[in-house]
């Protein structure tokens, strides 16, 4: 190849970079081979819990994920693929992020949904940015019982940008009044809350509409198996974390936001969108659409700069609600709902703990303890259980409250150690 | 091909579920009352495991990745992805993590191996690229650009710096100024000269308004910016920031570094240079690193070393501009990174460089005698040619050469992009394509110039072989088909 080039060496392909620029130090390990790297691994792997018990939840949660599900995403025409610029090639991606943009919009309700954002948070960010470029105006309220980690990345986001965002509890519809103005952009609720509460917000919403500003709606999808969705409610866009679809919990990532929104804001949405196509010849096919809204096009004008997205992480969820099914999804949906309401009335019983809300409940749940949640769940990790998540992190008046999850995966033997373990560290 | 919502069938499933076994009386509290409820359920297809597996077995027998073939597609480093990373990020340790975990009292003790791989990956990009610290943050190239931006932005309130402009060449990615604009700032072009961003250009849009200046070196033409200290220097001066596209990192391992150039911030893709699948659009990871200057404003939390050796996560970092992702980055993604580094190590990533400017050389020298390169001077990890002439000749575009090549078993190169240059064809070979896949590309290339000149019509229709022909784009956008009507499997 050098010959080709007519070049001696490849560092004279380096020559360009000026001397004094040039890399002083490259002090990086030297190379191993497979079996060494993966020892390593496995090591660090193995520093890790394995086999703790898990009712932590907060968003994230301990689903069974059917083998089918990494299976079929581990086929290297899928993931070895990039974003199908070349549609003619890409029919595997772009049917399959049609199929999950008409799951995503038959479990919410809603119109259109893109391909996928980068997660549940940056999904709320980017549909507060679209309801401030529809509306062209500047305020946000948040209510309280949004994720307090998606809160945060609103506010880290929004700061520089001219914006004001209200954080209130809005429980009781009567709290948006003296909020909700001319200068309301956007209304922001999530069902679940981040207590586990289900809600029926219709009546927010009607109240945002009347201000002309848009309601969004952060939704967990196994629970919209069961609850009402978000266009019964009456929201305009619905956002939620994808995780529960068949991805592992993984430390934190990769994740899938997904988003859904009302017709009318399809042209200010941000990403990757699939459209039905056909070619000369009539036949069907699938291609990447409205493209004009998009950073490789509009540039600066772009409605979000957002390019890689979650697609093999779209896909797994579009294979994991295929294989849970019309019937199944809802019968997980209810498993989680029992398994909780269990939990729930045992951990109840223990002298000392009381129920926090009235619920309902979908799988998650608060209850107060008599000594400091930290305290608590750090005496439980002896016993290899992760007995929830204590809320005074991030609600410092609610030291003494946990937030339990539970999932189809907790057993009602491992119910019983969590209420038997809880009772005898309290 | 039917979509899985039309072949689905009444009453069948696949989902297999644990029995609850506690008292029928909480199954009643699992039903919710009416207006708690959906009317009816969603209709997702009710398929049985083989229905759906064949579904989307077949429909991945219509995709194309760097399993299948040559994927030179320009900018995104299509390199072959080695299985032993997707197996490690399937360890169980690992996969099943929860990210609360550490954030629970004595919980850092039981994720000490996870926060080991992001301390770790942290030390060898700082090493990498001459930074002073990284956060995994950023959950993909764009999203450290905006994570970039912001700690742009933090650094100039903190010194009381009114600035309201971010520069960035005309050669720039369109997720350069799109990430400057979200983050707030107007963003203002810089023309290239003989295709690299002219310092002299640059020098006049520079003034004390200029916040920061995003580049990639080498640009996306694949040339390298000689003047670079020449311009870093002149934003300093100025207190604008620079900073690096790592995108294109893949050219320049083990013989520069972003920070000896002269940048301030790096976002890094780690699904380009580091090996991490692409996974048909994402998801991918992009680590920022800064220099100490900058480190006061990373997002929190930070993965840290306590005096024992444990690792821990410190959230008290009062001036960092907040969250961008939930927890500690695509973690999944940055492990096969890590993977992918430790294998290599240091010479085997300086030898990935090498290769991979090699094999973009060798591809401007073949295939010059055809095709039209756009600058013809040794180029890095990619070239950019421009099918103009053929345009103008024979009517045969950018994008009917793509559809060419389709025809030939290859994925094309990235088209129309940079704009700097007419009728782009941006190829980058990686260092992965053994030189007798170079060779059959540019086999091929030949084969379609010969085309052009002798039968462009046959161009005009390609490709022929897939699926389906070219679609209908403009007809898709115009009337949106974005789901299958719910009267479909329903
Ligand atoms: C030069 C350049 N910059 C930035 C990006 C954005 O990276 P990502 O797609 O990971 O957001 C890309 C990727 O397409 C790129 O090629």
């Amino acid at each position: 190849m050098l010959a080709a080039l007519g070049q001696g060496s490849v560092a004279e392909l380096f020559e360009v970079i000026p001397e004094r620029l040039r890399a002083r130090a490259w002090d990086l390990p030297p190379g191993m081979s497979e079996p060494e790297v993966g020892q390593y691994l496995a090591k660090l792997a193995g520093l890790n819990a394995q086999d703790l018990v898990c009712f932590l939840g907060g968003g994230f949660y301990d689903h069974h994920i059917p083998a089918a599900v990494d299976a079929l995403i581990s086929r290297g025409e899928f993931y070895t693929a990039y974003t199908p610029y070349q549609a003619e090639m890409s029919q595997g991606t772009l049917q399959s992020i049609f199929e999950y943009q008409s799951a995503i919009c038959r479990l919410t309700g809603l119109d259109a949904a893109n391909a996928s954002m980068y997660d549940g948070g940056t999904a709320i960010y980017e549909a507060a940015m679209m309801a401030v470029r529809k509306t062209k105006r500047k305020k946000l309220i948040v209510c309280t019982s949004v994720s307090p980690i998606y809160r945060i990345m609103l506010k880290s986001y929004t700061v520089n940008l001219h914006l004001e965002l209200v954080e209130a509890d809005l429980s009781d519809p009567s709290a948006l009044q003296g909020l909700l103005d001319q200068d309301t952009a956007g209304l922001i609720l999530q069902n679940p809350d981040f207590f586990g509460v289900l809600h029926d917000y219709a009546p927010h919403f009607e109240a945002v509409h009347a201000v002309k500003g848009l309601g969004i709606l952060g939704c967990n999808p196994i629970a919209l198996a069961v609850a009402k969705t978000p266009v019964e409610m009456g929201a305009d866009i619905a956002v939620g974390e994808g995780q529960p679809l068949g991805l592992p919990l993984s430390f934190g990532g990769p994740y899938l936001g997904f988003m859904a929104a009302a017709e009318g804001l399809l042209r200010t949405m941000p990403g990757r969108i699939v459209g039905r196509a056909h070619d000369k010849e009539g036949r069907t096919g699938y291609c990447l659409t409205l493209q004009t809204r998009e950073q490789h096009i509009r540039r600066e004008k772009a409605t979000s700069n957002i390019c890689s997205n979650e697609a093999l992480c779209a896909l797994a969820a579009v294979i994991f609600l295929g294989l849970m099914g019309k019937q199944g999804l809802v019968e997980l949906a209810e498993l989680n709902m029992t398994q909780a309401a269990y939990a729930r009335e045992r951990l109840g019983a223990i002298p000392g703990v009381e129920a926090v809300d009235q619920g309902p409940w979908f799988n998650e749940f608060r209850v107060r303890l008599p000594i400091d949640a930290r305290v608590a769940v750090s005496r439980m990790i002896d016993k290899g259980i992760a007995a929830g998540f204590p809320l005074g992190r991030y609600y410092p008046d609610q030291a003494n409250n946990l937030l339990v999850a539970v999932t189809e995966k907790r057993s009602k033997e491992e119910i019983g150690y969590l209420a038997e373990g809880l009772e005898a560290v309290l | 091909m039917k979509t899985i919502f039309e072949k689905s069938r009444p009453g069948r499933r696949a989902a297999s579920l644990p029995c609850s076994r506690v008292d029928e009386r909480f199954c009643q509290l699992s039903q919710l009352p009416p207006e708690l409820r959906r009317e009816k359920p969603a209709e997702l297809p009710e398929v049985a495991e083989i229905d759906l597996v064949r579904h989307y077995t077949l429909l991945s027998r219509m995709n194309f990745g760097v399993d299948v073939g040559t994927y030179p597609l320009g900018s995104c480093t299509m390199k072959y992805n080695p299985k032993f990373t997707e197996w490690a990020a399937r360890l169980p340790g690992f996969a099943g993590l929860h990210p609360l975990l550490p954030q629970l009292r004595r919980g850092g003790l039981l994720a000490q191996g996870a926060l080991r791989v992001v301390y770790e990956l942290e030390q060898l990009l700082k090493q990498i690229t001459g930074m002073d610290a990284f956060t995994m943050q950023p959950l993909a190239g764009a999203h450290g650009e905006l994570t970039g931006i912001m700690l742009m932005a933090a650094y100039h309130k903190d010194k009381g710096n009114q600035k309201s402009i971010v520069l960035v060449p005309d050669s720039a990615h369109g997720t350069n100024p799109a990430s400057a604009a979200i983050a707030g700032y107007q963003v203002v072009t810089v023309p290239s000269k003989d295709g690299v961003m002219d310092p002299v250009a640059f020098k006049e849009k520079l003034n004390d308004e200029v916040a920061g200046v995003m580049m990639t070196n080498p640009n996306t033409l694949g040339l390298f910016n000689p003047h670079i200290a020449e311009i870093t220097e002149a934003a300093h001066r100025a207190d604008a920031i620079m900073y690096y596209d790592g995108a294109n990192l893949n050219a320049i391992m083990g013989y520069a570094k972003p920070a000896d150039l002269g940048f301030d911030i790096v976002h890094l893709n780690l699904h380009k240079t580091f090996g991490t699948p692409h996974g048909g659009g994402g998801p991918g990871a992009g680590p920022v690193g800064v220099v100490e200057k900058l480190m006061d404003y990373l997002p929190i939390s930070r993965v840290e070393m306590r005096a024992d050796g444990t690792l821990f996560l410190n959230y008290d970092h009062p001036n960092s501009i907040g969250y961008v992702a939930p927890f500690y980055g695509n973690f999944g993604v940055c492990l096969k990174a890590f993977a992918y580094i430790l294998a290599l190590g240091g010479e085997g990533l300086k030898e990935v460089s090498e290769d991979a400017v090699l094999a973009a050389n060798y591809l401007r020298v073949k295939l010059g005698d055809k095709w039209e390169v756009a600058f013809n001077r040794p180029c890095m990890h990619e070239v950019v040619f421009s099918a103009e002439d053929k345009a103008a000749d024979y009517g045969v575009s950018a994008l009917d050469v793509a559809k060419a090549l389709i025809d030939e078993g290859f994925h094309p190169p990235t088209v129309y992009f940079p704009l700097v240059v007419k009728e782009s064809l941006m190829i980058e070979p990686t260092e992965t394509e053994a030189l007798e896949n170079l060779d059959a590309f540019i086999a091929a290339m030949g084969r379609i110039a010969d085309k052009a000149a002798g039968d462009p019509e046959a161009l005009h229709a390609a490709p022929i072989t897939t699926p389906v022909g070219r679609l209908d784009e403009v007809a898709a956008a115009r009337h949106p088909v974005l789901k299958e009507p719910e009267d479909q499997g329903a």
